[in-house]
Parts: structure tokens; sequence; C-alpha cells
């Protein structure tokens, strides 16, 4: 300690009193800070060491990356056998499309990427034009996948695996947002017979599981169209999964829009303002930007329930691991099949998640300015 | 409110892109140029895709003979895998023409399903299969046991009839597919697997080692497997009758895969042989087909006796004994009706 | 503009007026939705005609022809299809009251264990939310089905518990009770217990309200409850005879089970809404102004007390509405059963029903008016309770 002498208002920081810093301080306030929280950390210590190691070492340690078949896998150790997805990756990702036209998803995919960038992350370089494009993306799309003007033509029953679940996720997403903004003016709409209308769509469609509307989709839609007509069922699953979307994002938006305060629209009736521009113009910004976090989480349902499709028989990544695992090859991998596909679903809603959360802070600091 | 439905009945038909069918099923498929013919999810020997994704199977080569017949090749049939539970369906929904895919005829289906069956082509009947180590040896032992069975199927009805006959408890276990049924039978959810035997002889040849399992001696049931098409269209339901029939006659008269185009070519001693080849009569035209449909349906696979030793009999692994499924003549129940 | 009076088209001036406008778009609206009912249900009628069937719904007083492995009404194969549908209704409602419950148990403690001042639990909660509920729910019923199957033993080697109690690949096996008569003397002697607490409880807000004493009514509470039952049923001779399981042939007969698919559905069922549920009272929570807590301990209330009295009653009001609509999301997701063999109400009257007897329409009506009477029933008991609790509050 010396004792220089400063002048007032240059002295350096002093360092934080020694018993609130320091590794041992921290363990002291954030787990042993009374006798119930010490108990409680040795229980969740005894939970985690019980756990951890012997599922660490099952999927990695003592896990097969190699191998033929599951003998092979069992030969290299106890763990996991992930030659099995290893093999498989190709069918897991493109399904039964044809091999030599594979080159069409991944092109689609990239575009979707560039697609996404433009939609989600505002400070993109000249954004009006990569938004035009993100809007003629789903046409370009679909001639992409199935063909058609000079590509050759790949029938739907042939779409399978991660790329199937990005179809009806990307379509589903894409559509059921209007449609449930539509749906949720309808619902406050001043005019009796189409609110009545709205209500009654929105409320069969969340009082059913999806799985019935599926099977209704696949087995008796036909029953329902011109005598003789037939048309594809991935086509039926896509209406039925955006219809069913749209349901739910219509009550996430009429939260957002019974939030508007009602001064909004009647300063908009005071200027003059008709029905549609003072929806466009003044309400729904407000609206939609209030619903965000609930929007996302629909995506994140819909993205979801995509794995229902493998029930009427589509081919998703489950559909495929499953009709993977009757090879005697490869009998009784379930768990490893299962663990691969949480693995994609998690990545894609996390990430979702985490960007409503960039979305609604951003939103926030917005406010505030 | 007509002009309305009208206009909206010409933008959901544009809309949808959707083919119309006129009534009959034969204009449909020479329309479209292709067969649609519904068979199982994946049943070796019946119905898989091999590793290139061809379909291959007994039940396969029906749609094949089928297509070869009506549109002059083999190949231009769209097949489409079916559950159990969503066959009839699809076959009614007109999302496909004819089904291949070991149903069983029964009165219920034949009448209040609304289909019209086609010949038997397989004669089958329900049994179980049980791990060899349990030591059963009679299905009557199986009191208490846990059993797989496939839902939709007439199995799940005789298996509830066979244990109330003889009185002994049993636990369902219903599954959707085969394969569920396969990989549940062999983690052990269940003792016993039951289905047609040829199903059973099928799912036994996947084990790694097959005679860790043993198939019972008795048999449950009737189950005469045959094709199906919609009810209402006799020419169509003609169509896959004679196919059917003509694949069995063929082995009858000694027609094959090697001799049929030879004998077909000009008119020779047998008046049997000719009237089915179209050497002889208008047999064809009689079904709305041209003279040649059963010479192109025996080439595409060979008779029924060549369809079944390479798909299930003695060439393939399943490696099933012809049994009730040889000739009339060779001691089995297999009898075509003449194309006289 | 054609806004002035002046216009000479009457159709153009009608439609600048808004009642006259809006008259307008819901005839056309209405005759609209009529038409595409109206074409829909032509098409029905025809398709079934050219295919010759009818709707009718007799099929459902034919002998289903089947057998179901789990029943809890009188069941065989002989009962008919509606016996069928409400087996598999119960079954549809088991699971969802079961999962309701364990979900609701599950999810507090994750929602508190979220708000934990200790790091560790507080982590593992947040782990644990964010990956289950970021997995599709048919993935974790698929997922616990398959390690049901293929990690228990076989009913040979089950693990057990005191012998009374197997745990193998078919499931739960435990006993089940044999109530001898007087065993309804101790069902009697609980009923009077409970009155009494209900009663004592009563009497202790009371005495509270009047002179500020207070009782410790839960401790007391739990020791009649317990207790008085307890030592009735020793005294009476422990009145009930149970029947343990044994291993006979292939599986444990006697007692009961609680089959793999049951316990993979609950399970998988509860984890996945548990997530939900988690975050919805760690926001029910924070949602309580950290003032009300200060307030609450300025008056001099414990920390039980504030956590009763104060902080609870504001977060439920916060914490019921999305509360429902998980109950409701799980009675739905309960239908993801046909997954793995489950027989709930889809499995039964809307599967195999369905296949053996053709009637698809029938069916899936059944099916489709079944859901969407849970929904209405659940939502409309949510919320009267809603109602119920701010009416209290204010």
């Amino acid at each position: 300690m010396s004792n220089k002498l400063y002048v007032p208002g240059t002295h350096p920081d002093l360092p934080p009193p020694s018993n609130t810093v320091g590794v041992i301080n921290w363990l002291k306030t954030n787990l042993f800070s009374s006798p119930t929280n010490t108990f409680v950390t040795l229980v969740c210590l005894l939970f985690l060491t019980q756990l951890l190691p012997p599922m660490f070492n099952w999927l990695f340690i003592d896990a097969a990356y190699g191998g033929n078949s599951r003998q092979e896998c069992v030969a290299q150790g106890s763990g996991a056998c992930w030659a099995f997805i290893s093999e498989r990756l190709n069918l897991f990702v493109y399904g039964f499309y044809p091999i030599e036209e594979r080159w069409r998803i991944n092109l689609a995919f990239c575009l979707l990427l560039v697609t996404l960038a433009a939609v989600l992350w505002d400070r993109i370089p000249a954004r009006k034009y990569f938004l035009a494009y993100a809007c003629i993306f789903p046409f370009i799309a679909t001639w992409l996948l199935i063909g058609g003007l000079g590509l050759t033509e790949v029938p739907t029953s042939d779409f399978g695996g991660l790329m199937l679940t990005l179809v009806i996720g990307v379509t589903g997403i894409s559509f059921s947002l209007p449609l449930g903004v539509l749906l949720a003016l309808g619902r406050q709409s001043e005019l009796p017979i189409i609110r009545v209308f709205c209500i009654s769509f929105i409320e069969f469609m969340r009082g059913v599981p999806l799985i019935t509307l599926l099977f209704v989709a696949s087995n008796m839609l036909s029953y329902f169209l011109p005598p003789g007509t037939n048309f594809d069922l991935l086509l039926r699953v896509l209406i039925m999964v955006t219809l069913f979307a749209s349901a739910y994002m219509a009550e996430v938006i009429r939260g957002g829009l019974q939030a508007i305060p009602k001064g909004q629209i009647e300063a908009a009736d005071s200027l003059g303002l008709k029905y549609w521009s003072t929806m466009r113009l003044i309400i729904l910004p407000q609206a939609l930007k209030i619903s965000i976090p609930g929007i996302v989480n629909t995506f994140i349902g819909l993205y979801k329930d995509t794995t229902l499709v493998i029930i009427i028989g589509l081919m998703d990544p489950l559909g495929i691991g499953r009709a993977s695992l009757a090879d005697p090859a490869w009998l009784g991998l379930s768990i490893e099949v299962y663990i691969f596909v949480a693995i994609f679903f998690f990545l894609c809603c996390f990430s979702m998640s985490r960007y409503s959360l960039y979305l609604e802070d951003k939103l926030v600091t917005e406010h505030k300015h | 409110m007509k002009l309305v439905n009208n206009v909206i009945a010409g933008m959901a038909v544009s809309a949808l892109a959707a083919t119309v069918a006129q009534a009959s099923t034969l204009e449909d498929v020479k329309a479209a140029g292709e067969l649609k013919c519904v068979v199982s999810t994946g049943l070796a020997g019946f119905a898989t895709p091999n590793a290139d994704g061809k379909w291959e199977g007994f039940d396969v080569e029906f749609c094949r003979a089928v297509a070869a017949a009506v549109l002059g090749d083999g190949e231009k049939v769209k097949f489409i895998p079916a559950t159990t539970k969503n066959r009839f369906t699809v076959l009614n929904s007109g999302e496909g023409d004819i089904l291949f895919r070991n149903t069983t005829e029964t009165m219920s289906r034949d009448t209040d399903l609304k289909l019209t069956f086609l010949p038997v082509n397989y004669y089958d009947g329900q049994g179980f299969m049980v791990p060899t180590a349990l030591g059963v040896t009679s299905a009557k032992d199986l009191d208490g046991a846990s059993i797989c069975i496939q839902t939709g199927t007439t199995t799940e009805l005789n298996l509830a009839d066979f244990f109330r006959k003889n009185g002994i408890s049993y636990e369902p276990v219903p599954i959707e597919t085969n394969e569920e049924a396969f990989a549940n039978y062999s983690g052990g959810r269940c003792d016993v697997y039951t289905t047609d035997a040829s199903g059973l002889a099928a799912t036994r040849i996947k084990f790694d080692n097959p005679s860790d399992h043993v198939i019972l001696s008795e048999i449950i049931s009737k189950e005469p497997l045959g094709g199906a098409v919609r009810h209402g269209d006799d020419q169509w339901a003609d169509i896959g009758k004679w196919v059917v029939n003509a694949l069995i006659n063929a082995e009858e008269l000694g027609i094959n895969q090697s001799n049929v185009q030879d004998l077909a070519a000009a008119s020779g001693d047998n008046p049997s042989v000719n009237r089915l080849l179209g050497t002889e009569g208008e047999f064809g035209a009689m079904i709305g087909l041209d003279s040649q449909w059963a010479t192109r349906a025996i080439a595409q696979g060979g008779n029924y006796g060549e369809i079944f030793e390479r798909n299930i009999g003695s060439d393939s692994p399943l490696n099933i004994a012809r049994g009730l499924n040889a000739l009339w003549t060779n001691g089995g129940i297999l009898y075509a009706a003449p194309a006289r | 503009m054609s806004f002035t009076s002046t216009s000479p088209n009457v159709l153009l001036r009608a439609w600048n007026n808004k009642e006259t406008r809006s008259v307008i778009i819901q005839i056309l609206a209405i005759a609209l939705i009529m038409a595409c009912f109206a074409y829909i249900i032509r098409n029905a009628v025809i398709n079934l005609e050219t295919i010759g069937k009818d709707i009718n719904f007799n099929f459902l007083w034919q002998p289903a022809s089947y057998d179901i492995n789990q029943y809890l009404i009188e069941y065989n194969s002989r009962s008919s299809h509606f016996t069928a549908f409400i087996v598999g209704l119960i079954n549809t409602l088991l699971i969802a009251v079961a999962g309701i419950v364990l979900a609701t148990i599950a999810g507090f403690l994750l929602g508190v264990m979220r708000l934990s001042n200790n790091w560790l639990t507080q982590k593992i909660a947040y782990v644990y939310i964010e990956f289950v509920r970021n997995v599709p729910v048919l993935l974790w019923i698929l997922l616990v089905h398959g390690l049901i199957i293929h990690s228990l033993p076989r009913p040979k080697d089950s693990y057990q518990l005191a012998d009374t109690f197997f745990l193998n690949n078919r499931g739960l096996h435990s006993p089940t009770p044999d109530f001898q008569p007087w065993f309804w003397g101790v069902v009697g002697l609980l009923t009077a217990s409970i009155v009494f607490a209900w009663w004592f409880k009563r009497y202790a807000n009371r005495v509270q309200q009047q002179t500020g004493n207070t009782y410790p009514v839960f401790w007391i509470n739990c020791a009649v409850i317990v207790i008085i039952p307890s030592l009735a049923y020793w005294l009476l001779g422990s009145p009930i005879e149970w029947k343990i399981p044994s291993l006979q042939g292939f599986n444990f007969k006697g007692g009961m089970v609680v089959r793999p698919e049951f316990i993979a559905l609950w399970l998988a069922l509860s984890m996945y809404t548990a997530a939900f549920i988690g975050e919805i009272v760690r926001a029910g929570i924070m949602a309580v102004n950290h003032g009300q807590t200060e307030a609450a301990y300025a008056l001099g209330l414990n920390s039980t007390r504030t956590l009763n009295l104060v902080v609870i009653p504001q977060a439920l009001r916060v914490i019921v509405p999305p509360l429902t609509s998980q109950y409701l999301n799980l009675t739905k997701n309960s239908s993801l059963a046909i997954a793995i063999g489950y027989m709930d109400i889809v499995a039964t009257i809307g599967g195999i029903s369905l296949n053996q007897t053709g009637r698809e329409m029938e069916c899936m009506l059944i099916v489709l008016l079944t859901y969407l009477t849970f929904s209405l029933l659940i939502s409309s008991v949510m919320n009267w309770y809603n109602n119920h609790i701010k009416l209290v509050d204010r």
C-alpha cells in the first residue's frame, strides 16, 4: 500500500471486496448459500454424475461410426451404432428422390437460404430486390422440385427425408401467415356472417388433433371432390397443414389486434382511410409486431407437427428411419434413428426460437427510441 | 346456384390440375399410360422395392402382367404402397386402379366394402411364429401369450375367434405394418407373431438365424388371397380376372415365358392354347383388349408357376412349397376357368 | 370519384353506402359458403352412390369381433363397435387425465426450478425445457416406447420390488387389491376425517379473522387424514388382500399391468407438456410484481403465507389461460397413441372399426365430434375457473 496522493477524481477504481469475487464466492452464492441449497446442489450433482457419463459413453466413446451391419457395430463397441445413420444419410436427406436429380434439391436449398437471409436479416444490402425475389422463390422451388418445363418430372411420392420436412414446413409457414391474418381480421369483422364463419372454422381446426385431419385428407377427401378427381397426396397434406396452422396463427394475431388501442382505428377513420388501408397501414404493422413471439411459436409447432405425416404413410426422416429399421442387417437400432431425427429438429426449432428472442429484443429497443 | 356450382367445379378442376375420369377404368388407364397398382409397403417375396428402388415380388408380377395385357408394357406400372389400414380406401377413392396386396377375399369386403375380387392367386391361412426356445408345439399352448398382430387385417378377427373358441386368453399387441411387427417381435414385446403363413415365411427369413423361430403347423383360418378392383366396373374386373386366369391356365397348358412367343406366332394343334394366345377366336375383344393380351401378360413374367417359384417358391429365399397352390392336376386346388 | 350523388349508377351508389355494402358482402359470403357446402355434399353423395355406399350408423351395434388389450369396462370380441368406441374413449380420457396430472406437477416443479437461486437447478431446468420442447412429441413417444421395448428385460428376467412389483418390457405388473367388507369401514373413516379437516380449516379461518390467532392447520389436517384411517386399517386387521402377480407361462398373471404403450405415451406426453407448463409457470410467477412480495413481508407475513396468499393467487391468473391450452394440446396429442398401438379412440373406432367395416365417413365423424366435445368442455370449464378466480380476487 502506498500513500500516494491523488488529485480528487483521479483515483483508480479499487478492486471489488474480496468476498464478492472469485470462484469460491461464486459457488457460495449460487450453489451453497443455505443448507437447503447445498442439499439441492448435491442431489443435482449426484443425478448428473449418474446420468451424464453413461450417456456420453453410449453416444460417443463406445459408439461405432463405421461398418456395414449391426454385427460389425456391436464388434466395435457397446454404444450407439452411428454407422447405420451414416450409411443411410442420403436416404435421410433426400428420400427416394432420383439420384441424378438431387442437385435440384441442393440448389433449391441454397436458394431457400438466400431467401431466409433476405427475410430475416434487415441489414442486407439492396433488401428490396431480395424481398421481391423471396416472393417468387416458392414458384422457383416448386419448379425445381417437381420438374416440368425442361426438367425431368419427379412424382411427389418420391419426396422424402429432411427435404420433405422442409417442403411441408416452409410451405405451411409461408401460407399460414397470410391466411391467419385474414382469419383474424374476419374474426374481428363487423359483418356477423363472416365473423361466425371465421370463428367456427378456427374453433373446429383448433378443437381436433392434426392427425385426424390428416386422416381425412389422406382417406376421405376424394369423396368430397368431383367424381373421378384425384389430386396429389402431398398437396392434400400441405393444404391441411396450412389450414390447421392458420387457425392457430389467427388466434395469435387476434391477440395482437386486441392489444391495439381503439384510438388508432378511430384516428385512421377520421383521416378518411378505408377499411383495408386502415388495416394495412395502421393496425396490422403494429399488431404483427406485438405478436411476433406467438407467430414464431406457431411456426415451431407447425414445423414439429410435420412428423405426423408418417402416420399417413409419407416418408419424412422418421418414416425413412422406421422403414430402414426393417432391414435385417440393422435390426433394433430405433434409438439411434430417433436421436438423429431429434437432433435435426432441435437444431431447427431452437434456432427459430433464438431468432424470435432476438427480434423481441430488437423491437423493444426500437420502442425505446 | 347451379351456375355457381358449375363455376366452382370448373375452378376446382382446373386449379387442382385434376385428371377427370371417365366412367371406365380401362379408358382411364389407357389415357394415363400407366396402371396404378396398390401393393404392400414391403413384404419380402410379395412386394418390396429392391436396392435400385424397383418393385419386385409375387404381387408385383401380377400388376405387371395386367399392365402388359392392357398397355403392352409391364413396366408402365405406378406402385402405390398401402398399409393394411388404408388399402381399400386408396382403391375406392380412385388413387389406385387395381389392388394386389396379399388381400383376403371375404364376403363383407366383397359386398360391404364395395370391392370386386379377382380369382384367388394364393391360397393362404393364418399361422403363428414363435421363438424355437419357447418349446411351443401347438397354438393351443399359447394361453396368456402376447401376440403381435397387424391391425386392419382379417388376422385380428380370426385370432379373436380362435382364442374365444378354445377358451384361452391372450394379449393382443396391435401393430400397423409388417416392419414394425417384426421389430416388436424381435425386440421381445410379444411372444408370438401371427399373420398369413406366407407372410410368416417372408418374415422368418429376415432373421440372421431363421431356425431360431418356428412356424407352428396349425393353420387357423382360410385366407384366399387375391387381387381386387372397385365395385361397379365389370369390364375392368373382367380384365383383372382373366389375366389371373390366363397365367394359371398357361401353366396348365404348358405355356411359359420362353415358348409363349413361338406358340403365339401361329395357330397350333391345341385349340385351348390358340384361344388363349389369340390365334383363334376374338377373346381379347370380349374384354376390350386386342388379341395378344394374354401373350403379353405371360411374356412379361411367365406363367403362374414361374412367377411363384421365382418370387416365393424354391428359387427364392422364402422357399414356400406349392402345397395348396399347385395346379389341380398336381394335387393342389388351383383350378382356373378356361378361356372358351 | 363516383362519390358524388350525380353518379348515374345506382349499384355504385349502393356500394358506397356502408350499410348496403355490408349487406351485399354478407349475402355474397353466405351464398359462396352455402354453394361450397352444397357442392361438397353433392360430390360426396354422387361418389358414395357410384360405389354403392350409404351413410349409416347401424354398424355400431354389430359385434366388433376384435380384441382390445386394455379395457376398463367389460369388453370382449363379441361386444359391439359402440362398446369398442367407449373403451377407446375411456382409454383416451385415462391417458389425458393421467398426463395432465403428471404434466402439471412436473411443470410446476420445472417452473420453480427455473426461478431457483441455485445455479445448477436453474440450468438443469433450462436445458431440459429447451431440449424437450424443441423436439416433436411424436419422436418422444417413439423414443420412450423404443427404450422400454429394447432396454427393459423380458418377463423371465423382470426387475422386481419385494416380489410384488415387476417391471419388464411387457409393462409394470402390480398387485390388485381385493377389498374385504371391513375395508369400507376404513373408507368411511377416511371420508369422515376429510370432512373434519375441511370443517377445521374453515373454523381456523374464522378464528383467525376474529382473533388473529392461527393454528398449524396443514399439519393437524395431515395428521387427521393420515393417522386415523391408518390406525383403523391396522386395528381392523388389514382388510385388503392383495392379488400378487406371478410369472405363469408367457406372462405374469394375477394383479394388474400397466402396458408399455401406456407408460410410453404417458411419460412422453407429460414430460413434453411439462416443459411448456414450466415456462408458463415461470412467466406467471415473474409477472407478479416484486413490490407485492415486499409489501407482504412489510405486513409481517412469513414467506409461506406470502406465497400462498399473495404470489400464487396473482400468478394463477396469468398462468391459467395458457395452461388450459396446454391441457387441450395434451389431450389432442394423445391421439398419437396410434403410432405405438395404444388403443385410444383413434385406434379403436377410427382405426380397427373403420377398417373392418369400411365406414370411413361415420367413424371419422364420431372421432372428430368427440375431440371437438373434449375441447369445448375443457375450455368452458377453464373459462369458468378463470372467471371464478378473477371475481374472488378483485
